[in-house]
């Protein structure tokens, strides 16, 4: 019988066959950072197991740094001592770690690939749930708790129960003005928080094959948003080409191998997933979030919906606790609704096309007044690149922040936080409450309704600004 | 790790689907590097509210948590596992849970069971007409009793079979070293590795 992209991923990884048990998994890449790590390297040194692959780990700083000053000290004395312990971490145990002020420093999900140590038919694990982003590139890529960081650390496996699968498929072409972002948040709309509980989402059809590569990252980045374990994409022509001439990328003999492997990585025909579910590409529109989880969402043309046209007990009192949370009103139409900060940045939205895009809609406008915009690039290089090509000055004539590159204010564990009250739109994943700074209120957005959402103040998308 | 057999203990009603991870801990309190002291980081936020059920006195030793579906969503951060349990937190029922979260409990021996949600409903009704009911959560017969209520819950086998047992995972995992070794033999040159 034919497999799945997954299960042909999953099966060229079994050390061990489970036989019922969990199979041993083997991972051929382990991304580190300091949030979830330090309690790992302690419990290798409690029981004195040496780090099995230093050579297939590598950390960088990300969540818990400072996106101004980057050249002094972290102010903040407790991140401080975080980032310093995986400092001599690093250097007790011979990992490879981008610091803070290194031209490759930037978010895991963002360096990875830029790097070219993400690659087809790997598996790649991280002690952050946004790993399922690697799966842009048809690697098995999911987050990890910090004991199966310790795991991975100690023994380079992790014993897994295969996941179930299911095809995302995608008919017809994505309509113009309309972004990868939308397209993840209709889906997670769609299927819900919980749809894709213990499943690898598997995204195929024409509108993901017209995709670019951070585009896909996107998608596979929030497939995590809709409970799943892991996204993957088919890599294509698309793919070959991001990856050829990275730094990490094969050479020589070693290209074509690859080549020739990755080839191989999309459903056979006669493949069976578990679940399939379509969804019409050519009918979705800009979407945002009204809600306090990534599944209460709706197109940006709608209004604010009534807990009272929620049939399910639970879902209404959802809605109710989410609506008061964002102190919003049902019928209230969603493009009336105003913000005080735009955060443009994230593993979901960092990476330069997002940017690009984001600056292309922002250029010659200004930022309304009485509105932040914060730009966050996910990585250095980024920062480096956007500044090449003038960027940075489209942002700041508009009256915007430029940063350092980090997780920011997608998480606010770093001074970049939402005072309590303050409302956001922004490109990162979560708009949990308090996920921004404690009583934020976020909205998700892609980077093109971000800028519009800035020059304009309240929830916008391109198309709502006059022309200039 | 502590072994799990039976766990009787009051119980806590919280009345939320979606209870993500940022909720059971904020991101500021993950700047510790300990894995022990994060007692005060459990549900900071909704605490500072009089009313929230763990700020009932009648909760205040509670030791398992009833919850509505989807438990534990988004971040994969195990601090959320850790805070339940420095809390006081043994047992969690709800009808589902998110699969890193329900992961990680079951590395650090915090069991995730999982009951309809009309069971849930009705544990919620018997903990709030009579919070001292003692909760029996019975991990070699997967059963839940309250009163005259009982029912079965779901547990992964292998889970329930580590928890039993108070297994170290890694350990397991070195046992099969060798294979490990061979599977590292066969790996393709073209893979990339840090120098």
């Amino acid at each position: 019988m034919g497999r799945t992209l997954a299960e042909k991923v999953w099966s060229d990884h079994i050390v061990h066959e489970g036989d019922g048990l969990p199979d041993l998994l083997y991972i051929d890449m382990h991304l580190v950072h300091e949030v979830t790590s330090p309690q790992a390297f302690d419990g290798l040194r409690a029981t004195g197991r040496p780090l099995r692959r230093p050579d297939l780990t590598v950390a960088t700083e990300d969540h818990n740094i400072p996106t101004v000053d980057v050249d002094k000290p972290i102010a903040d004395p407790i991140s401080r001592i975080q980032v310093e312990t995986l400092r001599k971490n690093c250097e007790e145990f011979g990992v490879t770690l981008f610091p803070l002020g290194d031209l490759e420093q930037g978010i895991v999900h963002v360096v990875g690939p830029q790097m070219g140590l993400t690659q087809p038919g790997m598996t790649i694990v991280c002690g952050d749930s946004h790993t399922s982003t690697h799966g842009a590139f048809g690697a098995l890529a999911f987050g990890i708790g910090t004991s199966e960081v310790e795991h991975v650390l100690a023994t380079q496996t992790l014993p897994l129960k295969p996941f179930k699968t299911m095809a995302i498929n995608f008919e017809g072409e994505l309509p113009l003005g309309v972004s990868a972002k939308d397209l993840i948040l209709a889906v997670i709309a769609q299927i819900g928080t919980g749809g894709g509980q213990g499943y690898v989402l598997e995204y195929r059809g024409e509108a993901i094959k017209g995709l670019s590569m951070e585009g896909r990252m996107t998608i596979c980045n929030m497939s995590i948003e809709a409970g799943a374990r892991a996204g993957m994409i088919a890599p294509d022509t698309t793919t070959f080409e991001y990856i050829k001439g990275k730094p990490h990328a094969p050479k020589g003999e070693d290209w074509e191998a690859a080549l020739a492997y990755w080839e191989t990585l999309v459903a056979d025909p006669d493949a069976k997933f578990d679940k399939e579910i379509t969804i019409d590409a050519a009918a979705l529109r800009p979407f945002v979030t009204w809600g306090t989880n990534p599944g209460q969402g709706l197109p940006l043309d709608q209004s604010v919906p009534d807990p009272q046209s929620f049939s399910d007990a639970v879902e209404r009192e959802a809605v109710e606790n989410a609506l008061a949370y964002m102190d919003l009103r049902p019928g209230q139409p969603l493009k009336e609704i105003a913000v005080d900060t735009v955060f443009l940045g994230s593993c979901t939205n960092g990476r330069i096309e997002d940017l690009r895009a984001a600056a292309h809609v922002i250029k010659n406008r200004k930022v309304a007044q009485g509105v932040r915009l914060l730009v966050v690039p996910g990585s250095t290089r980024v920062r480096i690149e956007a500044e090449h090509e003038g960027l940075d000055q489209i942002f700041l004539d508009a009256g915007a922040e430029w940063r350092g590159a980090g997780c920011s204010m997608c998480l606010a564990m770093n001074p970049d936080k939402l005072t309590p009250g303050e409302r956001s739109a922004s490109t990162s994943n979560r708009n949990f409450e308090g996920r921004q700074g404690p009583g934020g209120r976020t909205h998700l957005v892609s980077p093109e309704v971000a800028a519009a959402t800035a020059v304009r103040g309240t929830l916008s998308d391109p198309t709502d600004l006059v022309e200039v | 790790m502590e072994a799990f057999t039976v766990h009787t203990g009051t119980a806590a009603p919280l009345h939320r689907s979606n209870v993500d991870t940022d909720q059971i801990i904020p991101a500021e309190y993950l700047k510790r590097i300990t894995r022990h002291g994060f007692e005060d980081a459990l549900f900071a936020s909704w605490r500072k509210d009089p009313e929230f059920v763990l700020n009932l006195p009648q909760y205040e030793a509670a030791s398992i948590l009833i919850a509505g579906p989807d438990f534990g969503t988004g971040s994969s951060r195990e601090h959320a596992v850790w805070a339940l349990q420095d809390y006081g937190f043994k047992v969690i029922l709800s009808s589902r849970f998110a699969d890193i979260f329900r992961g990680n409990s079951g590395k650090g021996g915090l069991l995730t069971a999982v009951i309809p949600q009309d069971a849930i409903e009705k544990l919620w009704e018997i903990t709030e007409a009579s919070p001292s009911t003692p909760v029996t959560v019975d991990l070699q017969e997967r059963c839940v009793t309250a009163g005259s209520f009982s029912c079965d819950f779901e547990v992964d086998d292998y889970v329930r079979w580590r928890l039993l047992e108070g297994l170290d995972d890694i350990g397991i995992t070195l046992e099969h070293a060798d294979a490990i070794g061979e599977f590292e033999k066969k790996r393709p040159s073209f893979k990339p590795v840090l120098n």
